[in-house]
């Protein structure tokens, strides 16, 4: 199958709805002939032009809203944000609004939203230009959060994303822009609430999502290699969360590792370990590991950053503990 | 300016409901028999009603937490408010917003708003959706004196402002935000004179003078509808009582209360209804009595309404 980019795979699930649909709009900053700070918009002003592909001001809440305003008269906006860190600028358009509008005006007013935004470190960036703030959007009722791991999923997430009548946050990995991968050319989408079980394993239930999935791929080879098999369940959109996936995996393996790249307090491992010890705690053979960010802000020098931030040596660390009991 | 004189009666008609309907809500949430908080509209009829007056039924607007007001001028149903007001089923929201919270779409109602200054971005993104969909319709954005110091004022009227969106800003300044005075949080007396940063006109008029509110709405309404851009007005306006009801009112001299309410909106502009030959005294009454023979039954709507069924908490969440 032919394969092209994350990035790509993203400019092709909007320009394929845009086509498809003409109340979809995209706006944001620098997404027109620019291309996007990361390449997802790369070519689509071409096709779609001025009419279609909206240059922002720097205004995050002020377009935000735009988007809020926008859905809830006809319009399905695919509103970027250069960089996910600046979401909380523009979070009272998305927790107070539009997370709220559809059920606090009693069903009258729909938002389909799609937010999308890059996330994640590994790119030296230090604190503002780094962070995954997907627990924080995923606790809050009334919005999806989607995080693709693949190009595949990528087009696939993102097309479900923009059909689905609800505000969706489309939280997108900088490290995986440029990652190429087997995306078919037609149509096709990925259902939300589907986990993906990347690699069937029968030691070790390893519950994980967005650029961690790659990670925890690498890491289970290397112990597939000393004889530890680890399935991999990659969870893609972490609100709906899989939980179905999730409980089969561990009823099989009796042991859990959930691996996010984020902090660890009131996260989505801390709901995957909570979904597990409320639904089958009787089925565990260890105490659940937990493989994560540390809690402070993401530093700047690569060797600090590597040190805060999960990689193949931790989760294997974690991953034997839990096997070795 | 010609005003039809459909328009003028209109104007009158919807003053007069604001007005019984926001003194009914008094006595009614002092009396107990409404639940949570109510912040009234009083003192305030003429700048929602001039200014919805000013647009088509499928225009847009975006209210406020002192929204009852907005709702009735653009056409709302009083008897789903006042529901909605008991937390009722039968309510514009199935009990699910209250009194800060109503919406009906099929008015271009989006919604009154909790957070001060959150509907500037939604309008303005209503009148980016319309102006998309080639739809010819206006949004109109009431905020208050307290939003206009917001960050979400600067962002939407800047981004309205470099698009020409067909978007009119009407600011209600009633001098305070809660208890605090605007004058002690803001350098300058003329929230209108913040029109010129965005290279838009901005717009002081007297808020309790509806024809005037009209007016100066109307040409803005034109204006963007003609393609023409945005248009701030600032509608000096007071109101009569506390930010919610039950407040104790402390921060505002009560000679300033009392010559605010002097100056009333609705009594000299039936006056002037009289003397120009559009009402008589006896036609002006009728409309009166009816106004509030239909407050009174939908008080009794409400009262008579069921409480929604508790499970129907957990529906109207996902589309």
């Amino acid at each position: 199958m032919r394969k092209i980019t994350y990035a790509q795979a993203l400019a092709e699930a909007m320009a394929e709805e845009m086509r498809r649909d003409p109340t979809v709009f995209l706006w944001g900053i620098d997404i027109g002939p620019y291309g996007g700070a990361f390449g997802a918009t790369r070519g689509l002003f071409a096709e779609f032009g001025a009419e279609r592909i909206i240059d922002m001001p720097v205004s995050e809440a002020g377009y935000v809203g735009c988007g809020v305003g926008a859905a809830a008269t006809g319009l399905r906006p695919v509103v970027e944000l250069q960089f996910s860190d600046w979401i909380t600028i523009a979070s009272d358009m998305l927790i107070n609004q539009a997370a709220n509008m559809r059920y606090m005006f009693g069903g009258e007013i729909s938002v389909p939203l799609v937010l999308r935004a890059p996330v994640g470190g590994y790119v030296s960036a230090a604190a503002q230009h780094s962070h995954s703030f997907e627990s924080m959007f995923a606790f809050v009722a009334g919005l999806k959060v989607v995080l693709p791991s693949t190009p595949y999923d990528a087009k696939g997430l993102l097309k479900s994303a923009i059909r689905d009548d609800n505000p969706v946050i489309f939280f997108e990995h900088k490290k995986l822009y440029e990652v190429e991968g087997e995306v078919p050319a037609e149509d096709y989408v990925v259902p939300f609430g589907q986990a993906d079980v990347k690699r069937m394993g029968s030691d070790v239930t390893l519950v994980t999502y967005s650029y961690m999935v790659s990670r925890s791929l690498v890491a289970a080879e290397m112990l597939a290699e000393e004889g530890i098999d680890v399935e991999v369940i990659d969870l893609r959109t972490v609100d709906p969360i899989d939980e179905e996936t999730i409980l089969a995996s561990v009823r099989k393996t009796h042991r859990l590792v959930v691996v996010q790249e984020t902090w660890r307090k009131c996260s989505v491992s801390s709901e995957v370990a909570a979904i597990v010890a409320e639904k089958a705690l009787d089925y565990l053979d260890e105490p659940i590991l937990r493989v994560t960010a540390r809690d402070v802000p993401t530093p700047f020098a690569p060797v600090l950053e590597e040190h805060v931030l999960p990689n193949e040596a931790k989760i294997i660390s974690a991953v034997k503990r839990v096997v070795e009991g | 300016m010609d005003i039809p004189r459909e328009t003028l009666l209109l104007m009158y008609e919807r003053m007069l409901k604001v007005r019984h309907f926001e003194d009914r809500v008094k006595d009614l949430f002092a009396a107990g028999e409404m639940p949570g908080f109510v912040h009234l509209y009083l003192g305030e009829e003429a700048v929602a009603v001039g200014a919805c007056a000013a647009l088509n039924d499928d225009d847009y607007i975006t209210s406020t937490h002192r929204g009852h007001g907005h709702i009735i001028a653009k056409g709302g149903d009083v008897k789903r408010m006042m529901a909605e007001l008991y937390g009722k089923a039968t309510g514009y929201n199935k009990g699910k917003g209250g009194s800060m919270h109503i919406a009906d779409p099929s008015l271009g109602i989006l919604g009154a708003n909790g957070i001060v200054g959150a509907g500037l971005p939604i309008a303005t993104g209503a009148a980016l959706s319309a102006k998309l969909r080639k739809s010819g319709q206006v949004a109109i954005c009431f905020f208050g004196d307290g939003a206009s110091n917001q960050g979400t004022f600067h962002e939407a009227v800047n981004i309205a402002s470099a698009f020409d969106l067909p978007v009119v800003y009407v600011c209600e300044n009633n001098l305070y935000a809660v208890g605090t005075r605007q004058s002690d949080v803001r350098k300058i007396e003329d929230i209108a004179d913040r029109g010129a940063g965005y290279g838009i006109p901005g717009l002081a008029v007297d808020g309790n003078d509806v024809v005037a509110v009209y007016e100066v709405c109307k040409e803005a309404v034109r204006r963007a509808r003609a393609g023409m851009g945005p248009t701030l007005i600032e509608c000096k306006t007071y109101r009569w009582r506390a930010h919610f009801e039950g407040e104790p009112d402390t921060y505002r001299p009560p000679e300033e209360v009392a010559a605010w309410m002097a100056r009333e909106p609705i009594a000299p502009y039936r006056g002037a209804l009289i003397e120009q030959g559009i009402l008589t005294e006896k036609e002006a009454d009728a409309v009166e009595a009816g106004v509030v023979a239909e407050l009174e039954e939908a008080v009794e709507y409400a009262r008579q309404s069921p409480l929604p069924e508790p499970e129907s908490a957990l529906a109207d969440f996902w589309a």
